[in-house]
């Protein structure tokens, strides 16, 4: 190996480990936002490796799995236009919605593709002006200027058949939402590294200081989590709430501006339901109306009734960490990543399919 | 599905204007088109971080390696090859 990274040092692994049981007093229950890092915190083994003190959640930072049932329901209803092409991310596919999944869709002969990214969406809209193109814009902030940078490309192109079904969602009102539940267990966050490229940090010291709730931004390596959990743990055990970052090689404190700027040229701020958890006021992103004609919801004016969630599945109190995976009666029996129940267990960033795939049976996340 | 992976700008495609600047980014010897428009500052042989075609940071060569190394070693790469973010 030429470079022999210092974020998966063993060593320095062990390092952390052991400042971190050196400096836990008490009982402590922090959310990592983002579903890249459950999967990193799940398959690097690292929840094995915590006090037993430490409780970690994981929250609800997985876009394929907080897309609500009806949203799916509208992709399904697009990709089933004649002449329409339907192009979405890979994970998306098999998430079950009310009647079918779009992969179930395609099976029935819609034209569903996966893609990359939203840019090439726009280039198979250039190459194919005689049909529709929409491409399904989930994701949080991270994904949002590569979708809104999607419709300006199509809109200097003069393209009439792009548009996107956007469901997008954000970041700090679903972190509001679960610390102003009753139920809430969280005594501090790990924010997501990626996000907080693109958004910065400012929107996160008015939570920090209202739930008095310490908050790190945090990277996805096994070192950069520990580290996340180390200053987050320093933090409760002093009594203090700051917005901190561990990530400092990829986050600055004001966020990438360009894409900020584009985000919002294209997007507006808006009420966004949430699967497992409900509507959360101002939470998510649509299409503003100067771009009002790349809306495939007014394009192809979608008007579908709003869809129930499955009940069998237990996502929203495993997304609010009340319970964990392997305590749902359906975890690797009635729901698996081939028949997924929820979304959960779909995406491998979603914390069932993390669990499915990399935890063993005589380890503790029971 | 925030994963974003470092590569190093080989060449500068196409510059039409802001929007349409579009760069060639190997990652570890896997060439992509990537959109270059969110770091205006970036030029040849910089390392970016790359999320699904476009580029949102520019990042430093060492760390990008340790970065990438990483990545490779857990097969985070796999979903460069295949099309799924």
């Amino acid at each position: 190996m030429k470079y022999l990274s210092e974020y998966r040092d063993p060593e320095l692994v062990e390092d952390f480990i052991k400042e971190i049981h050196r400096i836990t007093t008490k009982p402590w229950t922090l959310m990592e936002i983002c579903g890249g890092q459950t999967h990193s915190l799940v398959k690097n083994g690292i929840l094995d490796m915590l006090p037993e003190k430490i409780t970690m959640v994981h929250g609800p930072g997985c876009p394929v799995c907080v897309t609500s049932i009806s949203v799916i329901d509208e992709a399904v209803f697009l990709a089933e236009q004649p002449n329409t092409i339907l192009c979405s991310f890979g994970d998306m596919l098999r998430v079950p919605g009310s009647k079918k999944s779009l992969l179930e869709a395609k099976a029935e002969g819609a034209d569903v593709r996966i893609l990359y990214s939203p840019l090439e969406a726009v280039q198979l809209a250039k190459q194919n002006l005689d049909k529709q193109i929409v491409f399904f814009a989930v994701g949080f902030e991270t994904t949002a200027p590569a979708n809104a940078l999607s419709v300006i490309h199509a809109d200097q192109l003069q393209l009439n058949n792009y548009s996107i079904l956007a469901s997008h969602v954000l970041v700090p009102p679903a972190m509001e939402a679960i610390l102003s539940d009753e139920e809430n267990l969280i005594d501090g966050f790990l924010a997501a590294g990626h996000v907080c490229t693109i958004m910065g940090m400012e929107e996160y010291y008015p939570i920090a200081e209202k739930y008095k709730c310490p908050i790190v931004v945090t990277g996805f390596e096994p070192v950069d989590l520990l580290h996340g959990i180390l200053l987050a743990v320093q933090q409760l055990e002093k009594g203090e709430y700051k917005v901190e970052n561990q990530y400092t090689r990829y986050v600055q404190r004001e966020g990438n501006k360009m894409a900020m700027k584009t985000i919002h040229d294209v997007f507006a701020v808006s009420d966004r339901t949430w699967r497992g958890i409900g509507s959360i006021p101002q939470s998510g992103y649509e299409v503003n109306e100067k771009y009002k004609s790349f809306n495939a919801r007014l394009k192809f004016k979608i008007d579908l009734p709003v869809a129930e969630e499955n009940k069998e599945c237990i996502s929203g109190d495993i997304m609010k960490g009340l319970k964990k995976p392997k305590q749902c009666p359906n975890f690797g029996t009635k729901c698996k990543p081939e028949h997924p129940l929820g979304a959960p267990m779909v995406s491998s960033e979603g914390a069932c399919a993390a669990y499915y795939h990399y935890a063993s049976n005589d380890t503790d996340l029971n | 599905m925030c994963l974003a992976i470092p590569g190093k700008i080989l060449s500068i495609t196409n510059q039409l204007d802001e929007t349409f600047r579009y760069g060639k980014v190997s990652f570890g010897g896997i060439t992509k088109e990537v959109n270059l428009c969110m770091v205006p500052d970036a030029k040849i042989d910089d390392y970016v971080l790359v999320h699904v075609g476009v580029a949102i940071s520019i990042v430093d060569e060492e760390e990008a390696k340790k970065v990438f190394n990483y990545l490779k070693d857990m097969g985070e790469v796999e979903e460069l090859e295949t099309p799924n973010p």
